[in-house]
């Protein structure tokens, strides 16, 4: 493939925040707002070309002839060379997973990039302070993103992986005159620094030991007589398992050098992807702007990790305790989210403890994969996840922004009985939660139901714990919708307007996204994104009695969810003091924002931090002056020989020239 | 003598020395300055096309440009030249902070003696980038020392007489080291007593200073420089007087005299006396591997924004020395890298925070907030320096950190497996914790000094950055991006070095 388009993908993105950035300031509102959403524009069209040619055209670089979908490295330029082997390069890698990201990200930027031109003004019409500003962001974001995606080897992977990182720091902090949104922002980048810690010690290890960064060398083997055409193989991972099964250290602390390896990469996933313990930072960066929060913190970065163990997975199928771990740590967060989500007011902080939540429904069911069941059903199911997820995250967030911008707060008490005055963003609400509760015919039925089902053949505890997070899902996601679009409404103050449904640009990608969460369940995936590249059908897979148990728990928690919650009553305060504690710990996140506090601050900082500095100041320096004032002492010591009176001198001759004298007495004697 | 160019990396400031005496006006003393540091980057910028013109043409000398001129001929001492890869890298990092300097102190009191001082200084600087004679390199070594007193002690603010003391006399303390180590390697620069000399490469190439005296000389050196180079524990020096230090010398301090004591050391200690340095490694990089966490942790509670930025270059100049003690090409090539962008990233901190003391006066990071409001450029440019200093992808900070990582880590774990200690592994890795600790105090100044609201009223009032100040940092913020965006290009300059010679003598990759 030629390699125009992609190039243009990456550089057009850098372009307008070079651009919109250092000559923003200069232009008007408007004007900023749509050369940003014109570019993105741009870049769909071209992302979307570039998938479509993937996917569709055939070419003998794609797809070989057994149908099996291929790795394409249509460029890749040496950016630092450490050495001769371990090279940075920038490259553009086109697999199924790029290419599917390919469309996620410019789709979903795209709509965030609309949408914001409307939502980034007040009801008079007037736009925020620093709007150039915020396109320029997000064009950062977006390129970064999509390096991060396209990326060939894993340090191309880390350094957009950072770029990422500050972008998502830049954008939280948006409104840097708040000091919530301040501190949100310094913990988000802290805390996935932390993480990104393990990610580079990781890429660290992996890369002592083989010699190289590149994902192809990793995971794949060349495609005879083309060049840079590779074909997943699990040889080349089981060589690379060799490769650290020979060397002289292979295990350290119990476990083999490549599962620390793969677990510590997985610790960058964790912090980017928010799972636990990492993930206190998701819900703090709610303080961004709603459509950032739909961008990044619900649909493109966040999915990063889950991105990461799909883009390692060969590897990870050699290591089987790293890939536990993964689903452990999936299964844990899953089901702590979840719980969490229940018990939310802020809407934007439920979205997030459910972006949370299903995001480790991904990791899961990559940790569950195995090709020994259904060619590695897990893998094609979490990527599917991950698509409609993405579409009716970003969905749920839009229309939250939609209310929040309506209302002007984003705590549900101030809500309520909306459905009348906002229509559109009523219908395509309900769209949304309907596909996140994993309702037949919506996207998330289907996706859902994939997981569950590798679950299913992994371990029927993962089935049943997973089905339970499923269940609850669907109840938190109603209360939430009953909340807001149900109950009797608040008066409108006088003087002031109904709240009312917001000006097309923030309904179109309402709608669109909408549709899409309604059709994109009937996208045959199996057909595009498989671990391995082949292709198989969908349907044989899908397992119609996971499927309507599925569908039954849904169904019971809407049910419940109905009657809790559609009127006021007094059944949720009868439940809450039923069980007071168990309320109170997942009202308060399980303390888990506490205890950071208590490490940074109590520890880092008194501990650690203060007593250094103390050190520093006191004892280092501390003795450092004191041989300047042992050099003063000294020489005051001795001042008093040079006094200038010349009786003191001829004294002290006088004694000197005895004592000279008796000493060469003795010697002489 | 003056048909060699590198010469006049010596001449430029001599003569605008001369210059300035003449000067009757502020104007006068500007032109002479912009003029003189614009000829020194040219000059720079043209020896470094030439360099890579005649590598690129095949010539392996590990010294290019080399010159001589006998000064005491008794005592072998000379006036010797020549460049590296390494050397060009620090003349530009030179001039161009002295380009951004002068810029920095367009307004400063008693201009003409200020910068009298400050080019005398740059010519030390210069003088012992291009030297490759020990004698003639300890003596502008000195002369870049010497006037720091005067201009911390005249130009300077607090307590400037205890730092201007402190600095000096702390630093002359590493000088009699240093000038003991050297005057040790001269007698034993060759074996044959009649043939004694101070140049560099000589040294390298007859290799005859023995084990034992190694032993002696290396730490001797090592230390010398090393409290230039802000070495735990020797750095106390650092945070007093670059807190006192007027912009424009905290600038040059931190951006350029700082490198003299790395490439001191690596020129030096470590190329002149590669056995010990592989055999007594293990004690400064102890050392060395403390200053990287130690600086950054000190620098998380600081709330004067010099003193913060003191302690974090004691961590990232620990980074240097920490780096060049792995012995392994790629993380030698990482230290350079780092000297160069901490040269860069930390001058451009040292003249915002100088700029932004001037409009408020205060540099405690309390009784500020809310400058994002009131001074939008130079808030951009300290996010950018920010970023740049936490090792953002793009800038420099990342470039350079990610080599030494790299190469540290090849050079712990080939150490591990091969039997000889753990020990560059596990400092390796408590290098890499600077990273996270580093973000946490960037973004606490970041979130405290320039997000939030206003917090003094008074300050609203403030103005932004005038042009000079403007064109100051634009061209210290363009040349830390160029290195991020472009890192392999300065890559290659420097790793050119190092194949040839030095890790020959310590039979190393």
């Amino acid at each position: 493939m030629d390699s125009t388009l992609p190039l243009l993908i990456l550089t057009i993105p850098l372009f307008m925040f070079l651009f919109l950035g250092l000559l923003g300031g200069k232009m008007s509102h408007k004007l900023a707002g749509t050369l940003g959403t014109l570019g993105m524009g741009t870049v769909l069209v071209l992302a979307y070309t570039t998938a479509f040619t993937y996917f569709f055209s055939g070419s003998s670089e794609f797809v070989n002839a057994a149908g099996e979908r291929l790795q394409a490295v249509i460029f890749n330029q040496t950016w630092l060379a450490f050495t001769d082997k371990l090279v940075i390069k920038l490259g553009f890698l086109l697999d199924p997973i790029s290419a599917m990201m390919l469309v996620v990200i410019t789709t979903i930027s795209f709509m965030v990039h609309l949408y914001s031109l409307g939502y980034m003004r007040d009801h008079h019409g007037v736009y925020e302070r620093g709007f150039q500003r915020f396109y320029a962001f997000l064009s950062l974001f977006s390129f970064s993103m999509l390096g991060l995606v396209v990326a060939t080897n894993i340090f191309q992977m880390y350094i957009f992986w950072e770029l990422v990182g500050a972008s998502s720091y830049l954008l939280i902090g948006f409104y840097y005159t708040k000091p919530s949104a301040v501190s949100a922002s310094k913990k988000a980048f802290i805390v996935t620094r932390f993480a990104d810690l393990g990610f580079l010690i990781g890429i660290l290890i992996l890369s002592y030991y083989t010699g190289t960064f590149d994902f192809t060398a990793l995971t794949s083997i060349p495609v005879d007589g083309m060049a840079d055409v590779y074909q997943v193989s699990e040889q080349t991972a089981l060589n690379v398992k060799g490769i650290f099964d020979s060397a002289a250290a292979s295990t350290f602390m119990g476990a083999s050098v490549m599962t620390w390896a793969l677990v510590l990469i997985f610790m960058g996933g964790m912090g980017k992807s928010a799972m636990m313990p990492l993930h206190i930072w998701l819900p703090d960066a709610m303080e961004g702007p709603t459509p950032v929060s739909a961008l990044i913190h619900a649909a493109t970065m966040v999915v990063a990790g889950v991105y990461l163990v799909a883009r390692l997975f060969p590897l990870y199928l050699m290591e089987e305790s790293a890939l536990e771990i993964v689903t452990v740590v999936g299964a844990i967060t899953a089901f702590y989210a979840a719980m969490v989500a229940c018990t939310q007011i802020d809407i934007k902080r439920v979205l997030a403890f459910s972006t949370i939540s299903q995001i480790a429904f991904m990791m899961v069911s990559l940790g569950v994969a195995r090709p020994d069941f259904h060619e590695g059903l897990g893998y094609m199911a979490s990527m599917f996840h991950l698509f409609t997820h993405a579409m009716f995250k970003a969905l749920l967030f839009l229309g939250a922004g939609a209310l929040i911008h309506a209302i002007g707060s984003n705590d549900y008490t101030a809500m309520h009985g909306l459905r009348k005055h906002m229509p559109i963003t009523h219908w395509t609400f309900l769209i949304g939660c309907l596909a996140i509760a994993g309702i037949i015919p919506f996207s998330g039925f289907f996706s859902k139901d994939e997981i569950l089902s590798s679950c299913l053949g992994y371990s029927w505890v993962a089935y049943l714990w997973m089905s339970m997070v499923a269940g609850l899902t669907a109840f938190y996601m109603f209360r939430l919708y009953y909340l807001i679009f149900w109950w009797k409404e608040h008066k409108t103050p006088e003087g002031h307007h109904a709240p009312h449904d917001q000006p097309w640009t923030m309904s179109l990608p309402l709608i669109i996204l909408a549709a899409i969460s309604c059709v994109a369940g009937f996208i045959p995936f199996g057909k595009f994104v498989t671990w391995k590249g082949e292709s198989y059908d969908f349907m044989a897979h899908f397992d119609w009695s996971v499927a309507s148990v599925s569908l039954a728990v849904a169904i019971i928690a809407i049910a419940l969810a109905t009657v809790m919650y559609r009127k006021e009553n007094s059944l949720p305060e009868k439940f809450k003091n039923a069980l007071p504690n168990l309320w109170r710990w997942c009202h308060h996140r399980f303390y888990w924002d506490e205890l950071y506090q208590f490490i940074t601050h109590k520890i880092i900082f008194n501990c650690v931090s203060r007593p250094i500095a103390w050190f520093d100041r006191h004892i280092i320096d501390g003795t450092m002056d004191s041989f300047a004032t042992m050099t003063n002492k000294a020489s005051e010591f001795i001042r008093p020989l040079q006094s200038g009176q010349i009786q003191y001198y001829v004294w002290i001759y006088l004694i000197g020239a005895l004592l000279l004298g008796g000493v060469t007495l003795i010697c002489l004697l | 003598m003056f048909s060699n160019i590198l010469i006049y990396f010596v001449v430029i400031p001599l003569l605008m020395l001369g210059g300035l005496a003449l000067c009757r006006n502020i104007k006068q003393i500007r032109a002479v300055a912009v003029v003189g540091s614009l000829a020194l980057i040219g000059l720079s910028t043209y020896v470094l096309l030439e360099y890579l013109a005649i590598r690129a043409a095949g010539n392996e000398e590990p010294m290019l440009f080399t010159g001589s001129w006998t000064w005491f001929a008794p005592l072998h001492i000379n006036l010797a030249v020549g460049v590296d890869g390494i050397s060009i890298a620090m003349l530009l990092l030179s001039s161009i902070i002295v380009f951004a300097g002068s810029f920095a102190s367009w307004q400063i009191p008693q201009p003409k003696a200020f910068f009298l001082w400050l080019i005398l200084l740059s010519t030390g600087v210069f003088g012992f980038f291009i030297s490759i004679d020990l004698f003639t390199m300890f003596m502008f070594y000195e002369v870049a020392l010497i006037p720091m007193y005067l201009l911390i002690g005249v130009w300077g603010s607090g307590r400037k007489n205890y730092s201007a003391m402190k600095l000096t006399l702390m630093l002359m303390g590493g000088s009699a080291f240093l000038m003991l180590g050297l005057i040790g390697i001269y007698y034993h620069s060759s074996t044959d007593s009649s043939s004694l000399t101070w140049n560099i490469l000589d040294i390298a190439r007859n290799a005859s200073i023995d084990k034992g005296w190694q032993y002696f000389l290396f730490p001797m050196t090592f230390v010398g420089f090393g409290v230039l180079g802000a070495m735990f524990p020797f750095h106390t020096w650092s945070p007093d007087g670059h807190a006192s230090a007027p912009t424009a010398v905290s600038m040059l301090h931190a951006g350029v005299l700082m490198k003299l004591g790395g490439y001191g050391c690596f020129r030096v200690a470590i190329y002149l006396m590669p056995q010990a340095a592989n055999d007594l490694a293990w004690i400064f990089l102890i050392l060395t591997g403390i200053s990287v966490v130690y600086g950054a942790f000190s620098a998380c509670v600081q709330t004067d924004l010099k003193y913060i930025n003191s302690y974090s270059s004691v961590s990232h100049c620990g980074l240097v020395l920490f780096a060049i003690l792995m012995l392994n090409t790629t993380a030698m090539t990482g230290a350079i890298m780092q000297m160069l962008s901490h040269g860069l990233m930390t001058a451009l901190f040292f003249a915002l925070i100088g700029m932004i003391y001037g409009r408020t006066h205060t540099r405690d990071i309390r009784e500020m907030g809310g400058m994002m409001q009131i001074m939008p450029y130079l808030s951009v440019c300290y996010v950018i320096a920010g970023m740049a200093s936490l090792g953002l992808p793009g800038l420099s900070g990342f470039v350079a950190e990610m080599t030494i990582f790299v190469g540290s880590f090849q050079q712990g774990m080939t150490d591990y497996l091969a039997g000889h200690g753990s020990l560059r592994l596990v400092f390796t890795i408590i290098a890499c914790c600077s990273i996270v600790i580093t973000a946490v105090y960037i973004l606490r100044v970041v979130g405290k000094l320039l997000f939030g609201p206003v917090h003094n009223e008074h300050h609203r009032e403030l103005t932004d950055a005038t042009w000079w100040e403007r064109l100051s940092t634009a061209t210290l913020i363009v040349c830390v991006a160029a290195i991020g965006c472009f890192p392999n290009f300065f890559n290659n300059l420097i790793n050119f070095t190092f194949s040839p010679e030095i890790f020959k003598v310590l039979g190393l990759n």
